[in-house]
């Protein structure tokens, strides 16, 4: 039987280590997409499917922990989605109901698309990835973690444990666009979190780059151009100008799906109405 | 069932409709979709993008409705796997399925199956799904013949037909 | 009784009620079998090697290494053809495979064909068959074939059809005139069900057995038989069940490779497509550049119209003169013109091969003369409405090929009953995020949304054209009280098996109805395309069961000594009227057979003339659509909020049919208005799945409000017009202008993309 399915972490590690070349199935969304059209043909199989541990999500009052194999079903609604609104308004654009009832945050990690849905509120929040492997383990920042088109961090014999979310002090909030009302990939994803207590916004963009890309210097002028504590909104030309500096720091591309010039146009619209909609 | 030379060794049984079967000698990669359709005699699950992208192939796994062409099929050994197949009762139409008929949410046919679990999903999980709920539960299942009208109609009527129950 | 003094509500399955499937109930339960569903014993998988290039010389083919696979166990090319090299629908000018010396045109093209023991065989053994091509520069813009600087591509030339339309007087203006310049995208069909086919071959390799999903067995049957070199008596084709077609069944894909597999492995063998390559195996809709010029009078009445039309037809003929003809002859709309000039292109190119499609060619003209009539309306300062009542036709014009519309034409009727529906309510206050254009991407809040709302209105032939005698054909037997029915029409989701089982339940009276599988032992159907298998086939098996029925009363009338022609169905009773001889049709025909084949054919048609005159349709049918949209301006996303509809049907023959049909194609014609285009890109199609090829989902299908316009077609066997395709036709310009209205833009092209409507 060339299909594993460890019941432990531990276990998990074990068969890793000894087999780095195994390819690790979660959900099977982005895997068996690979084998079924792009002649992928894996030799050797391990599930996640019957390792609790990673089928588990805690929070405490500082962060909110997901594991890798929690479904994006979970994620959109209850108390999972009251605790990180953002994620659960990117789960809700995931593919089709059926694709989040089998998709995961550990998924969307491993493969690392600019278009994965779950990753521009990962980058805002400023999520860390928990990596366990070799016997070891590291934790790598969000920021770090995703290095290229579909290329992360992860080593052999690694994978993703889970995912730590920081619990924010204000609003958060995701948009996409797409040419259709659901199950459609981002042409262009915007997260944005006020962080009242810091007084800072941040701002990721997914699909407009070769990672996810943070704003820095419209998070920056932002904060030093308004009042991110309060409830009065900035001004009309703050927001505009805030919504110039969003588009300037995206990098997209023009493919089959849209063009460079739609999408840098796109995350600047959505990073002004995300901010608007935190002074709602 | 044709047996491939030389690709194929997975040996493993699977459960479905509270029926177990052997599956032998199947190659790795096939999904849960080739194998209820080729090997085990379950057509009723359709393929029509290979991807998750239409909804046609939709089974419920523990529990869960799912693209039966992305899961595969050898690693779902120990789960509890419905197919339509295994709706309804001994032959007789379920509730879902004679609305589907009546209400003409039926055209070529070819999404119908994967339509009828996906409701039947929604109905036990939201008994009383309000017209967007009905809706964005349907979003992954593509039809190309109806429109959808005559399918939320079909759901609307099973919804109303169990709460006067 | 006498029940003769009150009106008897239909008895329940007959003609105008809403009756049941016959394949209902096996397939809500998922027992019924698509041609992908089909299996034998000892069946092996085929699969088609396709090219990597829109243009290439094919250098050699070498297939050592994939015979040496275990489980492969055939690969054949064009040598392995036995008989005619091509085939096609009009020319038969495509390829079964590209041979050695000679060259592909489009990306997708067939080259080589395996058999083996499983589909993951399959795909090794093609990825292990090397080709050696030399790439040569392919043919792109269909302009480059007209001005003559493009590479001949093909022995019969770049140009698929020409023609002219000459009519009135072509040198009068008109005092208001506008112009534009219209594109649409390339559609695919998008059926559900994907190509698929079992043949089974006879011993010896004297004949094979077909189940396949097509659109008309017996045009495949002769194509296949002349590719075969085998009699066609000895190609006997079944309707494996079809899910869906919308024009993507006319043409041949598979059937050919998968009958050469079978005989040359004397076993039995399925190809079936996955999504990827049911992109390259079918024909699409043309994409398409009009010019169209209006001239008015100053009160907005049509003087002339002009229109240059260019129809991108891919590599191959498929139906491309055809769909041609189709869109110039419906370049005046639903509207009264006396004077035109027309001129259209059908071009080969080494872009993927264009075909049928439902609107058959007006869907591209639709979407020229309805933008153009708003921009009339506005040149006029007239209401969009008004300007397509004042000029809306009527039975009796003359259009500028010359035919008298001898139609029923109720078009001001159908644009009235539209502008009767009620518009839909403003956006609440606080909508739900679905109903906002973007959905559950959550991209708009109320104040960011515009409405607008859009007309169209559409004319569409029905049944082939210039002089094609697309006879239906069908038997009825009445055997021992059965009755049974027996025809080759293609039930692809329209419904006709349900229709046939109400014609032969009111003319015969009975209540069971048996059908026989649909094959080609028996007479051609005709294609089931061009909203034609109501009235033809239709036609043929009221015609049958006619026959039987008076066959039927002769006996009954002989074995009770009465004037046969003095008898009649009332209800399920045979009746002598004005006698008092009553008794139930299925005791009346116990011990008795009948047997009764008929042919319906329609009036003849005449092929054009050089100006483009002749009586080249049959009949035509109206619809009007009414679309009300919300576009978010600044990301250029629209939600379709409603679709009115009035369509002129003759008669209602199965009230939840034709809505469903209604619904079906306004969705179908909404994917063209915002979402549906194939990206062909350098001769490569650049989104071949359904991940990047978008349908409407159930969160993008609008509301929809329909009105049936009942004007009994006396041209028509059942009083009845073909329903299935003018849905698809006006919706995507009154969804367009819908947009125009709320954004001020001229959007000239659909697919309206986000970028269009915001940039």
């Amino acid at each position: 039987m060339t299909v594993l399915a460890p019941r432990t972490v531990d276990e998990l590690e074990r068969i890793l280590a000894d087999s780095p070349d195994h390819t690790i199935l979660s959900g099977g969304t982005d895997l068996m997409v690979e084998v079924n059209l792009h002649g992928r043909r894996p030799t050797a199989i391990v599930s996640l499917r019957s390792v609790e541990e990673l089928h588990a999500w805690t929070f405490d009052h500082e962060r909110v922990t997901i594991g890798a194999a929690v479904p994006y079903a979970t994620m959109e609604v209850g108390e999972l989605a009251g605790l990180v609104p953002a994620l659960a308004q990117a789960a809700r654009t995931v593919g089709s109901p059926q694709i989040r009832a089998a998709g995961t945050l550990g998924g969307n990690l491993g493969t690392c698309s600019p278009a994965g849905d779950g990753l521009p509120v990962l980058s805002a929040l400023e999520a860390t990835v928990h990596i366990r492997g070799n016997g070891d383990r590291r934790d790598v920042p969000f920021a770090d973690f995703m290095v290229g088109v579909k290329r992360n961090a992860l080593r052999a014999g690694e994978f993703v444990h889970s995912v730590s979310i920081p619990r924010v002090d204000g609003w958060q909030g995701y948009a996409k666009v797409g040419t259709r009302n659901a199950m459609v990939i981002a042409n262009a994803s915007t997260c944005l979190v006020r962080d009242r207590s810091a007084g800072r916004v941040r701002v990721a963009l997914g699909a407009v780059g070769p990672t996810i890309l943070r704003c820095p210097e419209a998070e920056s002028w932002l904060a030093a151009n308004s009042d991110l504590r309060g409830n009065t909104p900035p001004s009309a030309d703050v927001r505009a100008e805030f919504s110039r500096l969003v588009s300037q720091a995206s990098r997209p591309i023009d493919d089959h799906r849209s063009t460079a010039e739609y999408r840098r146009h796109a995350v600047g619209v959505l990073a002004r109405r995300l901010l608007e909609r935190s002074y709602q | 069932m044709s047996t491939p030379s030389g690709i194929g060794s997975e040996n493993y049984s699977l459960t479905v409709n509270g029926r177990s079967h052997d599956v032998k000698d199947s190659w790795i990669g096939e999904s849960l979709l080739y194998v209820l359709r080729e090997r085990l005699g379950l057509p009723g699950a359709k393929g029509a993008c290979e991807q998750g992208e239409c909804g046609s192939c939709t089974v419920v796994v523990d529990g869960r409705a799912v693209c039966s062409c992305l899961v595969l099929a050898a690693s779902v050994v120990d789960t509890s796997i419905v197919t339509v197949e295994g709706l309804g009762d001994g032959g007789r139409l379920s509730d879902v399925q004679q609305a589907f008929l009546d209400c003409g949410g039926v055209q070529c046919g070819f999404c119908t199956p994967g339509f009828i679990v996906a409701v039947h999903h929604l109905l036990e999980s939201v008994p009383d799904p309000d017209d967007h709920q009905i809706r964005e539960a349907l979003s992954g299942n593509i039809c190309s013949c109806t429109g959808y009208g005559r399918i939320l109609e079909a759901v609307q009527q099973v919804a109303v037909a169990r709460r006067s129950k | 009784m006498n029940t003769t003094n009150t009106i008897a509500p239909p008895r329940p399955g007959t003609l105008g009620t809403d009756a049941s499937r016959p394949d209902g109930v096996a397939k809500v339960q998922g027992g019924f079998a698509f041609s992908s569903d089909m299996w034998a014993e000892n069946m092996l998988w085929g699969a088609t090697l396709r090219s990597p290039h829109p243009y290439a010389r094919i250098v050699s083919i070498d297939t050592t290494a994939a015979w040496k696979i275990a489980g492969v166990e055939a690969i054949i090319t064009a040598d392995d053809v036995p008989g005619l090299a091509t085939y096609g629908l009009i020319m038969q000018d495509q390829p079964v495979f590209a041979r050695v010396g000679d060259t592909v045109r489009y990306t997708g093209e067939p080259v080589a064909a395996v058999a083996a023991d499983h589909p993951e065989t399959c795909k090794r053994a093609l990825a292990a068959i090397r080709v050696e091509y030399e790439v040569l520069p392919p043919v792109l813009d269909p302009e480059t074939c007209i001005d003559g600087t493009a590479p001949v591509i093909h022995p019969d030339g770049n140009v698929l059809r020409h023609q002219r339309i000459v009519s009135g007087d072509p040198t009068v203006t008109g005092d208001v005139v506008v112009e534009g310049l219209y594109e649409v995208g390339m559609q695919d069909q998008a059926f559900l069900g994907l190509e698929a086919a079992l043949a089974l071959p006879d011993p010896g390799g004297t004949g094979v057995e077909l189940y396949i999903a097509t659109q008309w067995l017996h045009e495949d049957r002769k194509q296949i038989a002349a590719c075969l070199g085998l009699p066609e008596d000895k190609v006997r084709l079944v309707l494996g069940g079809v899910g869906g077609a919308f024009g993507a069944r006319e043409d041949i894909s598979l059937q050919v490779h998968t009958c050469l597999l079978a005989l040359r492995t004397s076993r039995p063998v399925r190809i079936a497509y996955g999504r990827e390559e049911s992109f390259y195996g079918h024909v699409h809709r043309h994409p398409a550049k009009i010019w169209m010029r209006h001239h008015a009078d100053r009160s907005g009445r049509l003087v002339k119209v002009e229109s240059r039309m260019v129809f991108d037809g891919g590599a191959y003929c498929s139906t491309s003169p055809a769909v041609l003809i189709n869109a110039i002859t419906h370049t005046q709309g639903p509207y009264k013109c006396d004077n035109a000039v027309v001129e259209g292109w059908a071009l080969r190119t080494n872009n993927p091969p264009c075909g049928a499609m439902r609107g058959f060619g007006v869907v591209q003209a639709c979407f020229a003369h309805e933008s153009q009539m708003d921009k009339l309306a506005a040149a006029c300062g007239v209401d969009p409405v008004r300007i397509r009542l004042l000029n809306a036709m009527q039975t009796g014009d003359r259009l500028i090929t010359g035919q008298i519309v001898d139609s029923v034409a109720p078009v001001a009727e159908c644009i009235r009953e539209t502008a009767a529906i009620p518009l839909p309510p403003d956006m609440e206050a606080d909508p739900n995020v679905l109903d906002l254009p973007g959905g559950s991407g959550r991209t708009a809040d109320r104040h960011h949304i515009k409405r607008g709302v859009g007309w169209g209105v559409s004319i569409k032939n029905l049944m082939y054209s210039e002089g094609f005698d697309d006879y239906s054909t069908a038997r009825c037997r009445i055997d021992d009280g059965v009755v049974t029915l027996k025809f080759a029409t293609a039930e692809v989701g329209q419904g006709f098996v349900m229709l046939a089982q109400q014609i032969a339940r009111t003319v015969l009276g009975v209540d069971e109805v048996l059908l026989d599988t649909i094959d080609t032992q028996v007479g051609s159907a005709g294609s089931s395309s061009a909203s034609r298998q109501t009235w033809m086939s239709g036609g043929a098996v009221d015609a049958a069961c006619r026959a039987a029925r008076d066959e039927l009363f002769k006996m009954v009338a002989a074995d009770n000594g009465l004037d046969p022609s003095r008898l009649a169905i009332d209800g399920t009773d045979i009746v002598e009227v004005g006698g008092s001889f009553r008794r139930p049709v299925v005791q009346a025909a116990r011990g008795k057979r009948v047997d009764e084949t008929r042919e319906y054919h329609h009036q003849p048609t005449e092929d054009l003339d050089e100006n483009g005159q002749g009586n080249c349709h049959v009949a035509f049918a109206f619809v009007a659509h009414r679309a009300v949209v919300d576009v978010d301006i600044e990301l250029g996303l629209v939600k379709v909020v409603q679709v009115a509809t009035a369509q002129d049907v003759g008669r209602v023959l199965n009230p939840k049919s034709c809505v469903g049909q209604v619904e079906g194609g306004i969705a179908q014609g909404l994917g063209l208005a915002v979402m549906e285009e194939i990206v062909v890109q350098d001769g490569r199609v650049r989104n071949p799945s359904f991940t990047d090829y978008l349908l409407p989902t159930f969160l993008d299908a609008p509301q929809v409000d329909v009105v049936f316009v009942e004007e009994f077609e006396p041209k028509s066997p059942l009083g009845a017009k073909g329903v299935g395709e003018p849905p698809c036709i006006s919706v995507t310009p009154a969804i367009a202008n819908a947009i125009r209205q709320a954004t001020g833009r001229d959007l000239p092209r659909v697919p309206v993309r986000p970028s269009d409507i915001c940039l």
